[in-house]
């Protein structure tokens, strides 16, 4: 593209922001999802849902919710994001490892 | 071409934020730092999962903990999220002033935040006498819970500092990754809370 860095084409550009404003809804729609989530997780909470679920429940919307926010709101969905996944996952790894080993040491 | 030229395009390239070979090193470098980060704060989390039940007397965690008040700031730190989503959509689009627009709301629901938890804590300390040493559960919380509040502070240093320091420069290629990734790091900080509400506010009240 020889012309690329002085004027790219209008269509061109009509195409990207029609892709933004599309990436956008899809953010919007993960935010309500979000807030949906949030609501739930209290709302178990709140009116005293007595269960041995409660807790894993409470973990996995947490995930959930996480996940989107990394993969939506972070563009970690879109290419070019294999470092990143790649950091991020093994940071959780250790993560993991790092709060097993804490309540082992303590309680064990 | 001047080197000013080529952070001034006519016009934005697709990723403004990846356009430049500095733009992505900063990208890559900032990941794993977020990378780290999670470290960090799971250190801290494994220390209060240890350690919450280690309450030296009647200040439990369901004793303290007021849900509306975390259900207020849980709302306001998400919905910061995605005002600055918002900035980044227009920055994408090169509409700098809308992008600036939706950072100083995000600073504004930033500042919220912590306004509610400096008072929770004040709440604490003066209600119930809950301060840093009254037990091993309660230097963990603070610890954690405090840490937070430093990274959102950090985060709106950051993010005010960016603001008024490219307010007459414009978006160009050489800002847009400083942009992008001090939205990223917003965006972590929301990660972090998700977690903190969950384990230790809505776990501590179930008990």
């Amino acid at each position: 593209m020889a012309n690329s860095s002085h004027s790219k084409p209008t269509r061109q550009m009509e195409y990207e922001k029609k892709q933004h404003k599309e990436e956008m809804k899809q953010q919007v729609i993960t935010f309500v999802l979000m807030i949906l989530f949030t609501f739930v997780a209290f709302g178990m909470v709140i009116m005293e849902v007595n269960s041995y679920f409660v807790i894993p429940t409470l973990i996995i919307l947490a995930i959930v919710q996480v996940a989107f926010q990394l993969y939506y709101f972070m563009h970690m969905k879109n290419k070019g994001h294999n470092m990143p996944a790649l950091m991020m996952y093994g940071g959780a790894a250790v993560a993991g490892l790092t709060i097993i080993t804490f309540s082992s040491i303590i309680w064990w | 071409m001047s080197h000013e030229d080529v952070l001034n395009p006519k016009h934005m390239p697709h990723d403004p934020e990846k356009a430049t070979l500095e733009g992505k090193n900063k990208f890559l470098a900032f990941w794993f730092f977020l990378g780290g980060e999670t470290v960090l704060f799971a250190s801290l989390f494994g220390t209060y999962i240890a350690l919450n039940s280690s309450t030296a007397g009647e200040n439990t965690p369901e004793h303290l903990f007021g849900l509306e008040l975390v259900f207020l700031m849980t709302m306001m730190l998400l919905t910061s999220s995605l005002t600055s989503v918002y900035a980044m959509y227009h920055m994408k689009n090169h509409d700098f002033r809308k992008m600036q627009t939706w950072l100083a709301i995000t600073v504004l629901l930033g500042l919220a935040f912590l306004g509610c938890e400096i008072y929770e804590f004040l709440h604490y300390i003066h209600e119930y006498e809950f301060t840093f040493g009254s037990s091993a559960f309660a230097s963990a919380f603070y610890t954690l819970v405090g840490f937070h509040g430093g990274h959102v502070l950090f985060g709106l240093s950051w993010i005010v500092t960016l603001m008024i320091r490219n307010q007459k420069r414009g978006l160009n290629l050489y800002n847009a990754p400083k942009f992008y990734i001090a939205s990223l790091y917003w965006h972590f900080i929301d990660v972090v809370w998700v977690f903190i509400f969950t384990v230790v506010y809505l776990m501590g009240k179930v008990g």
